[in-house]
């Protein structure tokens, strides 16, 4: 027993299970402790058993509320995705049009969107629309940036090679700079999908009483006015587990496409 | 000085051929060269003789600030770069395509031309035995070694069936016994192919063993010292390399290069 415990501890696979799962429990216990401990009331600070009750009971509108952030977070990926691909494209076929487009690219990325949605909200009419406007915003620039990155980043000989054998615009495209692209774009996607997300809870915050799309943002709202601490807890869980689940989405999709060849995807082994 | 007047069998002809960047480096002053067809001619010298330059002048990579370029009699132009399906060119490194499977990257000049799938496959499991990968077919690039992965980059170069095969440096990034054995199986293609090989390298050893012909490049101003025929029967072998001839030759060209650096004009930068 303590000589395959070691043996089985040293493989990478396992460490990066056990490890952070060993830290959850850790934290979560001493958390349950000190509230019971210090008789903490539930609301200043709920504990973990007491979240997990409320995420149960609540479930009607918690998980109503999930769905509502999901297709918020989901919708705005997807557009963030297909216009910044578009973009690059555009972007890699003329230097041009990426001298003149690419500061506005940056002015939209530094603009704060807590400061922008306000506006969108009044402009778009339709609520849900409205923050699938704002989550795409969020989302936007690191699909443009690696993207165009990527779809730049080709070996010059392979490129001169390609020259040499005469191959169309169109075969160049296809055949090497799209598959050198990938990584970038991969690379951007992960980055993306947890902005959605963020963009998607910050839109909800702006958009308050939406009236139809109440996602988790409008529940945390909420329970903030009427001091119930738990429900906001449980909420919070509900949002970083969706976050999490995102990126190891993304991540799993990376390896999918990628696994075979590149070599970001096995330098950890 | 060779005669402008081309007889039939010239593969490449270079007229006065110079290279001038725009910030007044001259990379390479007047060349003038001629392969005959069937030739092993390398280009010899130091890294900064233009050696590189000259090589992809002869591929249509980079155009000539003044002089002329003939390949089979044709002007070698920019806008087409091989016009015909004459011409392989083998880099430094391998550069081949990671997410493709060795054969795909063998059969990527055949894509291109448009060459039905069917009849590409078979001329790519040609050149995959012809370098000793026919077993390597599917295998991804990163799971060969540096050497492997020259001898798919060589595949793809011959299963265009090229006249021509220009090598920068090809072998220069492997190891001394792995290079020593892709240079020998290199004669043999050369050989059995009826091959013309314009080579680039730095390694006089390299350059008499392979070589017909040795052309002596020096660096700033990049400019052509000397050419050497190197008159030893093919096939050659590595006694070849301990021989009393072989040492001669390369003393040759390492004092003629010795030669040419003391004695540099100085003209390179204004």
């Amino acid at each position: 027993m303590t000589e395959r415990a070691p043996a089985l501890l040293s493989q990478p696979r396992v460490q990066r299970v056990v490890y952070p799962a060993l830290v959850a429990a850790v934290l979560i216990g001493a958390w349950q402790a000190l509230v019971i401990g210090m008789e903490l009331p539930p609301y200043l600070v709920p504990s973990p058993w007491l979240m997990l009750k409320t995420l149960i009971t609540d479930w009607a509108t918690l998980g109503a509320a999930l769905l509502v952030t999901l297709q918020i977070t989901v919708l705005a990926f997807v557009v963030a995705t297909v216009a910044g691909v578009l973009i690059s494209f555009l972007f890699v076929q003329n230097k041009l049009i990426e001298t003149a487009l690419f500061p506005y690219a940056v002015l939209l990325q530094v603009t704060p969107i807590v400061a922008v949605a306000p506006l969108i909200i009044i402009w778009v009419k339709n609520p849900m629309a409205a923050m699938v406007v704002c989550a795409s915003l969020v989302a936007l620039f690191p699909i443009i940036a690696n993207t165009t990155l990527g779809l730049r980043s080709i070996d010059p000989d392979l490129q001169s090679y390609f020259r040499m054998n005469r191959a169309t615009r169109w075969q160049t495209l296809v055949r090497l700079r799209i598959p050198s692209a990938l990584p970038y774009f991969f690379g951007g996607l992960r980055i993306s999908s947890g902005l959605a997300l963020i963009g998607a809870v910050v839109a909800e915050f702006v958009a308050g009483t939406g009236g139809t799309g109440a996602g988790l943002a409008y529940q945390i709202l909420q329970a903030g006015f009427r001091l119930n601490i738990p429900r906001m807890f449980a909420a919070l869980l509900l949002i970083s587990l969706t976050g999490v689940a995102l990126f190891a989405a993304m991540a799993w999709l990376t390896r999918r496409v990628l696994g075979p060849w590149h070599a970001s995807e096995n330098s950890h082994d | 000085m060779l005669s402008p007047a081309a007889a039939p069998s010239a593969a490449i002809e270079i007229l006065s051929a110079q290279k001038t960047y725009p910030d007044g480096t001259h990379a390479l002053q007047s060349v003038d060269l001629r392969v005959e067809e069937g030739e092993f001619v390398t280009l010899l010298g130091p890294s900064g003789c233009g050696k590189s330059t000259l090589l992809k002048m002869i591929a249509g990579l980079l155009e000539p600030s003044d002089g002329r370029l003939l390949r089979w009699r044709k002007p070698v132009s920019l806008t087409h770069p091989s016009s015909d399906h004459r011409l392989a060119f083998v880099f430094q490194s391998p550069t081949l395509m990671p997410w493709a499977s060795v054969q795909s990257n063998v059969r990527l000049p055949l894509d291109l031309a448009g060459v039905a799938r069917e009849q590409a496959d078979a001329r790519v499991t040609q050149a995959l035995q012809m370098v000793g990968l026919a077993g390597f077919a599917t295998a991804l690039p990163r799971t060969l070694s540096g050497g492997m992965q020259m001898r798919v980059s060589i595949a793809r170069a011959l299963v265009t069936e090229p006249q021509l095969l220009l090598m920068d440096e090809p072998f220069g990034a492997l190891d001394e016994i792995t290079r020593h054995n892709l240079d020998a199986e290199l004669l043999g293609l050369w050989a059995a192919q009826k091959l013309t090989v314009v080579f680039v390298t730095h390694s006089i050893h390299e350059a008499v063993f392979l070589s017909t012909r040795v052309v002596m490049m020096a660096a700033r101003p990049g400019r052509v010292v000397e050419e050497v025929c190197i008159e030893e029967p093919y096939p050659r072998s590595a006694d070849f390399m301990v021989s009393p001839q072989f040492s001669r030759y390369a003393k040759r060209l390492q004092d003629s290069l010795a030669r040419a650096s003391a004695a540099t004009p100085g003209r390179s930068r204004p």
